[in-house]
């Protein structure tokens, strides 16, 4: 016989609506979402659902968190959530596998933090995350036409003169993402209220698509959104060897924590 | 709010598996979010760690599994990403 365990995926303020958004929405585990309400804290609720805890606590979570399959569904339960709410309200979404022992103790906490919760999702009412990448195509190396034997270079000046001609075309590439990162901050500077930096992804699926320059995420108000999309999708526009994805919009996952590391260059009006 | 917080645009896509990168998803799940102590403690020390291990289990997967990423981004329900 065991208990069950709290998870916990988001922070919101319900303005009545959020009972009819999480109906009928599974969590983690399949386990339907339901709202813990703290009364006392202008109308603050959590998203929340039943975890087994022998599954959840602290040793087999060291173990299920290195096994990819249990990561990726578990953070595509926490984000279908976050998102289902996003859609109707401002949401803090909490990091992966926040758990309490019981709806109790998830209350306490709302209550707790009431004043720093509430205050953090006024600031970002109305605000999408969205999430720049620039990257370096490596096909733009190899892409160098290969040396024609009948140029009349000796295989050595050849090889030597095609190996040249790779190089210069990476120089342009890295010139050319340096350029579209010029773009993306200006298109910043014109939209955006707030910029995250995230760790270049390495590795593994990014490597596969060109080396990752950038990686970053960009708080942009609503009404600037689709300003904003449009204008970093073109700032790789006629510059070869270069690409920019923007992923999103996101929920403020990268805005949730208030402590914001470095303002974007200049987020001026 | 009443008025809700998403890009038309995207909004009138049928939403329901608009299937987002798990390592973008990850990036954000993992470094992001607010963190709060819970019941349960994982330290931010410990997750970092996880991240990292984790990095190498995708790159074994995607090793013996090459390339799902020819493929275009529509399709749901194959593979991690995209």
């Amino acid at each position: 016989m065991t208990g069950s365990l709290t998870y916990a995926y988001a922070v919101a303020r319900d303005d009545g609506s959020l009972r009819e958004v999480v109906s009928g929405l599974v969590g983690v585990v399949g386990a339907p979402v339901g709202l813990v309400r703290a009364e006392a804290c202008e109308g603050l609720v959590a998203a929340v659902s039943q975890v087994p805890e022998q599954d959840f606590d602290e040793a087999a979570l060291r173990v299920r968190l290195e096994d990819l399959d249990w990561l990726e569904a578990t953070a595509r339960a926490h984000h279908r959530v976050v998102d289902a709410l996003a859609a109707r309200t401002t949401v803090l979404p909490l990091r992966l596998v926040t758990m309490y022992r019981d709806e109790e103790r998830v209350r306490a906490m709302l209550v707790t933090r009431c004043g720093a919760f509430v205050s953090r999702l006024e600031d970002l009412a109305a605000q999408v995350e969205w999430g720049v990448k620039i990257y370096v195509e490596e096909p733009a190396a190899e892409a160098t036409p290969a040396p024609d034997p009948g140029a009349g270079l000796s295989p050595g000046r050849a090889y030597l003169s095609h190996r040249r001609a790779q190089r210069h075309a990476r120089e342009a590439s890295y010139r050319h993402a340096d350029e579209a990162a010029g773009r993306v901050e200006s298109a910043a500077s014109a939209y955006a209220v707030d910029r995250v930096r995230h760790r270049a992804q390495q590795g593994g699926p990014a490597s596969e698509r060109g080396e990752n320059l950038v990686n970053d995420a960009y708080l942009v108000p609503l009404r600037h959104a689709e300003d904003f999309r449009a204008d970093v999708a073109r700032s790789a526009n006629g510059l070869p060897g270069v690409r920019v994805e923007v992923t999103g919009p996101w929920a403020p996952y990268s805005f949730a924590a208030p402590a914001a590391p470095e303002p974007p260059g200049r987020s001026g009006p | 709010m009443t008025p809700p917080d998403r890009a038309p645009s995207v909004a009138e896509e049928p939403l329901p598996e608009r299937q987002v990168a798990l390592i973008d998803l990850l990036d954000r799940l993992l470094s992001g979010g607010v963190v709060l102590t819970g019941d349960i403690v994982l330290s931010i020390a410990d997750v970092d760690l996880v991240r990292i291990s984790l990095r190498a289990l995708i790159v074994s997967i995607s090793e013996r599994n090459p390339s799902p990423w020819q493929a275009p981004p529509a399709s749901v329900g194959d593979g991690h990403d995209r």
